[in-house]
């Protein structure tokens, strides 16, 4: 048999990272390096100036972070109009225009937006976007939404984005599962579930079952025979209900629309300003999962927000007002409520619990 | 808009009022020229009313390439046939997420031309995604990115797509070149980010600064935040002006005495900071930001070691390289020489899906610092070990769990039957 071997014409492969050179302002390519200060003009503006004296206005806004890319083109617009063709986005999905003149900002906010309807904030002592990932749009994993909880609650906290009005940065994050993609956050909402994994054992064969029993964080699964097959089980008193297993394989179904609930954990930090980074905090949890709004979700985050406004100092970030106030303290003020569920059960629980007689009375 | 008649998804149309900018205006404007995307909508619609998922996970590669297309196909495509294949492309962003307007349009058509059409700025690692190709499109989106110079992200158990926040571009703080550097190592190991080798993810994260403002420590296992080992710079002009605008008492008490250390005082107007013992939280600078400036002899720490939550629970990364220069093409190259070793090390040792802060956890940050051939250094730890449980290793190598006697990596002492100093 004659066979032609056909060789494919690919593009060229490992181009590695784009030449950011490129996409630089002019005035950041003249002053690469060589800034001396910043001023904060209103929520959304801020002055740069460089030792040259030059300076650079950048104008924030927030995005959807989903975009089509109508939009994208808009803001493509915009940024030729206004910014020379260069605009950035920040890694909590805002985007970024920069002018050189204070009278060019009014009109760059106009069509910011009138074309676009972005709010114009998101900058120091407000509440930031919101970081999340794909939710239903497009993860194999979640058990709720991100981008249309993520709208819902920007809806009721749009004040917060385009104001500085809270002690300090509040940085907010959602997650579907217990892979925390949101990542830590001052305040988080996560997906809790609260039964093992259903397992399909008739499925169970499209799976590496070693890789399954090895993500299980306290080895609770083991292998069986179901009618003479391969398939694996769910040691029940040991399982904590954290959907590790379904991440290796969606027949270990973690998932249960019926009985899903999601909890808010407060007071994660990244910095290392002053107290240094920070693991956030089970605040609250059993709240419904309850699309397309969610509004038991953001209720219980504005009384975050209402008390951490009431009562933090100065660049307080919320974990830091917290700790400062005591967790008893927070409990009043939010009005959650302290259950054994808010005791640490895995490792290092010994650690977090008060070793000493000093309490508040 | 909501209550439509006929709307195919009433939930969704929910989220179209409000004031933030509603994705769902945006994609079901798109759907009326791309009917992929309303299919997904209709999906989504249909996950909104009875709160399931339905996407399933697959694998799909470009030719050359071991990951960078995450690859879902719909689990109801017989209702919606249009989702059966709707992949995202991961692409690597230009440092920084700053962009000119000629390479977004480009995204753009090709987004139109081999896809459905919808971009996210940004995925949580940092990549561009680039939602809804088929197989083939995949394969098409792919081919047209790389012509055009675009490259494909990270994913699966290899070097992941870096990221690091503004650095030189205009930010003040700005302790060493993250741009720069967060290229300098995707394009030295773009090979490893293509191609899965690791026993699993491997983030960098560029900080320019102790703000962190990529997130560095809790979101990468290889942070690079930029600092200063010199003195602080103090304008004692500026510090009067500050004090003249807010008063003494708002220096004593938003900055004197947030000072973790509290080695910074305020004497007779002036600031004066005990820089021995200042750790550049960068909270004073950050508050006086025109009297204060970090200082002139500048570098970064590395640290080691974070991740989210799965398998053990979310990590912080720890210090494994308190100061080092980070000016020259070799100081860059050190960085990229003290990654392949500790790649060398966990990738021989570690399990499968076992990240490497993880693995620092099972076996031990001495025995990981000893297989990396770095000293430790008290810097490394919040204080030394409280528990007088220490295992000496004059008698026995450190066995990492599972493997055989003979672990060639690891070091062991010899005795010869003399007293050994400890």
């Amino acid at each position: 048999m004659d066979t032609t071997i056909v060789k494919k014409k690919l593009a060229p492969r490992d181009n590695g990272a784009p030449d950011f050179k490129k996409f630089l302002h002019p005035l950041m390519v003249k002053n690469y390096g060589k800034w001396k200060y910043h001023e904060k003009i209103k929520p959304g503006i801020i002055k740069r100036v460089a030792e040259s004296g030059d300076v650079l206005y950048v104008v924030r806004a927030g995005s959807p972070r989903t975009m089509s890319i109508d939009t994208v083109r808009k803001l493509c617009d915009i940024a030729d109009k206004h910014s020379q063709g260069h605009l950035k986005f920040t890694s909590r999905s805002n985007v970024e225009f920069f002018v050189t003149n204070e009278k060019d900002i009014k009109p760059l906010i106009k069509d910011i937006t009138a074309i676009l309807g972005f709010p114009i904030g998101g900058t120091g002592r407000s509440v930031s976007n919101i970081l999340h990932t794909q939710g239903w749009l497009h993860c194999n994993l979640p058990g709720t939404d991100a981008a249309g909880a993520v709208k819902a609650m920007m809806d009721v906290l749009y004040k917060e984005f385009i104001n500085e009005r809270m002690p300090q940065r509040v940085k907010i994050s959602t997650s579907c599962c217990s892979i925390n993609c949101g990542g830590q956050a001052d305040i988080a909402i996560n997906l809790q579930h609260h039964h093992p994994p259903t397992i399909n054992h008739s499925n169970m064969q499209i799976c590496e079952l070693p890789k399954v029993t090895a993500i299980c964080p306290v080895a609770a699964i083991r292998p069986i025979k179901i009618d003479n097959k391969d398939s694996l089980e769910v040691v029940e008193e040991k399982c904590m209900y954290c959907g590790a297993c379904h991440g290796q394989c969606p027949s270990m179904e973690i998932r249960d629309p019926k009985t899903d609930t999601l909890s808010i954990f407060v007071g994660g930090k990244s910095a290392n300003t002053r107290s240094g980074p920070s693991f956030m905090k089970l605040a609250t949890y059993g709240l419904p999962n309850n699309p397309p709004r969610w509004p038991e979700v953001s209720e219980a985050v504005g009384k975050i927000l209402n008390a951490y406004k009431k009562g933090a100092k100065d660049f307080e970030r919320i974990g830091e007002w917290i700790e400062r106030i005591g967790w008893k303290k927070f409990f009043e003020v939010t009005g959650f409520k302290f259950t054994k569920y808010h005791i640490d059960t895995y490792r290092f629980a010994r650690t977090t619990f008060n070793t000493s007689a000093q309490v508040r009375l | 808009m909501a209550n439509e008649k006929d709307s195919k998804t009433p939930m969704l149309d929910e989220l179209e009022t409000g004031p933030w900018p509603s994705f769902v205006t945006d994609l079901k404007n798109l759907a009326k020229r791309k009917p992929e995307v309303q299919a997904v909508l209709e999906q989504l619609e249909e996950s909104y009313e009875t709160k399931t998922n339905h996407w399933l996970g697959t694998v799909l590669n470009l030719d050359g390439y071991g990951g960078g297309v995450i690859a879902r196909y719909s689990d109801v495509q017989n209702k919606f046939p249009l989702a059966a294949q709707f992949h995202t492309i991961r692409i690597i962003e230009p440092s920084g997420w700053l962009y000119n307007t000629a390479a977004l349009r480009q995204l753009c058509d090709i987004s139109e031309k081999h896809s459905a059409g919808i971009l996210q700025f940004h995925g949580m690692t940092g990549d561009i995604l680039m939602l809804g190709s088929n197989n083939e499109k995949t394969y098409a989106a792919g081919e047209a990115l790389m012509e055009n110079g675009w490259d494909i992200g990270g994913s699966g158990p290899a070097l992941r797509t870096l990221a690091c926040c503004v650095g030189p571009a205009y930010c003040e703080m700005s302790c060493f070149d993250t741009l720069g550097l967060t290229k300098y190592i995707t394009d030295t190991y773009i090979s490893e980010l293509h191609r899965p080798e690791l026993p699993y993810k491997y983030k960098f994260k560029i900080s320019g600064c102790a703000n962190d403002c990529a997130s560095s420590i809790q979101r990468s296992d290889n942070p690079i935040i930029g600092t200063w080992r010199d003195k602080i710079r103090i304008d004692q002009k500026e510090v009067a002006k500050f004090i003249k605008e807010n008063g003494e008492d708002y220096v004593i008490d938003n900055v004197i005495t947030r000072c973790p250390t509290k080695c910074i005082k305020l004497e007779k107007k002036k600031i004066k900071i005990d820089d021995s013992n200042c750790v550049k939280c960068m909270h004073c600078i950050n508050v006086m930001h025109k009297a204060l400036k970090p200082g002139k002899d500048k570098g970064i720490t590395i640290l080691l070691g974070g991740k989210r939550t799965l398998k053990i629970g979310d990590t912080m990364s720890s210090v494994l390289v308190p100061f080092m220069k980070a000016e020259t093409k070799e100081d860059w190259d050190k960085i990229i020489q003290l990654a392949r070793r500790i790649w060398d090390f966990w990738g021989e040792h570690g399990l499968d899906h076992e990240r490497v802060g993880e693995f620092i956890d099972r076996v031990g940050l001495g025995t990981f610092l000893d297989g990396i051939g770095v000293q430790p250094d008290p810097q490394m730890v919040r204080h030394p070990r409280s528990n007088p449980y220490i295992k000496f290793e004059e008698y026995t190598a450190p066995r990492i769990a599972g493997e055989p006697k003979e672990s060639p990596s690891v070091i062991s002492k010899e005795t010869e039957g003399e007293e050994v100093a400890v």
